[in-house]
């Protein structure tokens, strides 16, 4: 069975029946068979956190799921975020205010990464903020705008 | 970087599961959390022929709590340890080193069944089982077997399984009682993997002295690295800071054997393994007397 499987399931509330691989990782269906460019491909072994998304609510690599695995499930990309053109999510609109990006690689991760932590922790404090942001790599920034950009968000999500 | 063309079954019980790996052989590979078979896939250093896929057998992702141990299912994620109040009333040191193992977008994923099997001595789990006396279950077609952590990791990324088994289950005792614990790590950033880290685990009797010490190491030989003979320093003796700086001197110096890497030099490695398994020894047996 390396032929083609079907998959049917929901990226970003919408669903999408595809034939896949099962060799085709889920970051490389997001981009080339849905052409959700959105979720971006650093290391492609979990290292860097470029490709984080919410499966079924939670952040996990999508670099490292087979995207035959997502059958049947629920996905969120950044694309899934803001509801439509001009009106970003309050997280995104943070960054956006506070410079918290400069080549913008990393912060698709970087805002899938945050979403479920500033849900599990409303008020965090800048060494959790910090700690939470160990798991997404900035090559640019040296992390100090992208920390005030999820303090800011905090404040606006409350 | 993408990995190479396989065969994938989706099993959806361990039944299935059992047979598909006995058809298949030693071709074939179970995937579970895939956060480190996949970076191996991707990368090629991997390439099976057969992937089963066991995220769909949902019998094997469990933790319950049995009178003396806890049953943890392999397929149970480490996110799933990390807060279940079980694991925290009943093992409280795996309760506190989870959190150390890389990040929560890895955790959500990652197995506890993955971790162990892939048994990478950089690993925290295998060390926490061997520090917690646990043991695995492993199951293939026609019969099952419990093996012990002290068994159960034969060397580097290699473990005790025979090619048509799975790990199923992992028995983890409870805590006994006047036990202390500490699992502290050194890593150049939170997530990463740590140059050293060491698991305690100490039981006092009713008089104070030291009935049982555990001290287990990681990324200190080619598995989890066990401390026998430093323990056996304080063992029956009432703990004080001499003793616990012999047993820490002992094991850094003698008992481990690290091997160095680009960013800690062996001597470093041994440097860091002394000085953590004094903190870790004075916390667990601090907290083992407040339990008293």
């Amino acid at each position: 069975m390396t032929q083609p499987i079907s998959i049917t399931l929901t990226v970003n509330e919408q669903e999408y029946t595809r034939e896949v691989e099962p060799r085709m990782l889920l970051s490389d269906f997001l981009r080339h068979e849905l052409g959700l460019t959105g979720t971006h491909v650093g290391c492609e072994h979990g290292v860097c956190g470029a490709c984080t998304i919410l499966f079924d609510g939670e952040s996990m690599r999508s670099c490292l799921i087979f995207a035959v695995q997502a059958d049947g499930h629920a996905i969120t990309t950044v694309e899934g975020l803001a509801k439509d053109k001009d009106n970003l999510h309050p997280l995104q609109q943070s960054f956006w205010e506070a410079h918290g990006l400069q080549c913008g690689y990393c912060t698709p991760g970087i805002l899938m990464s945050m979403i479920p932590f500033l849900k599990q922790n409303p008020d965090p404090t800048e060494e959790e903020i910090r700690h939470a942001l160990s798991g997404n790599l900035c090559r640019c920034t040296g992390y100090q705008h992208i920390v005030d950009a999820v303090k800011l968000a905090s404040e606006k999500m409350k | 970087m993408k990995p190479a063309p396989f065969e994938y079954h989706a099993p959806v019980s361990l039944e299935q599961a059992l047979e598909l790996k006995a058809q298949s052989g030693e071709d074939a590979k179970l995937l579970a959390g895939g956060q480190s078979l996949v970076p191996a896939m991707n990368f090629r250093v991997v390439q099976p022929g057969v992937l089963i896929d066991l995220n769909r057998v949902s019998e094997l992702s469990y933790i319950r709590e049995e009178k003396k141990a806890i049953r943890v299912g392999a397929m149970a994620r480490e996110r799933h340890l990390e807060f279940d109040p079980v694991i925290e009333k009943r093992a409280p040191l795996l309760h506190e080193a989870v959190p150390f193992i890389a990040h929560p977008q890895i955790r959500n994923r990652g197995t506890i069944g993955g971790s162990l099997v892939h048994a990478d001595p950089a690993a925290e789990l295998p060390v926490l089982m061997l520090a917690l006396n646990a043991r695995m279950k492993a199951k293939n077609i026609s019969r099952e077997r419990w093996i012990e952590a002290k068994d159960f990791f034969v060397g580097m990324f290699t473990t005790a399984l025979e090619p048509d088994e799975i790990l199923v289950e992992i028995e983890i005792p409870f805590m006994p009682p006047r036990a202390g614990w500490s699992f502290m790590e050194v890593a150049p950033r939170a997530g990463d993997y740590a140059l050293m880290g060491v698991a305690a685990q100490v039981t006092l009797d009713e008089a104070g002295k030291c009935k049982e010490a555990r001290l287990v190491y990681l990324n200190a030989g080619e598995g989890p690295l066990e401390a026998r003979e430093a323990t056996q320093l304080l063992e029956g003796e009432p703990p004080n800071d001499i003793l616990i700086e012999e047993t820490a001197a002992l094991a850094s110096e003698k008992e481990i054997n690290p091997f160095g890497n680009v960013h800690a030099s062996a001597e470093f490695q041994r440097h860091l393994a002394k000085v953590l398994t004094k903190r870790t020894l004075q916390q667990a047996i601090q907290r083992a007397g407040e339990l008293q």
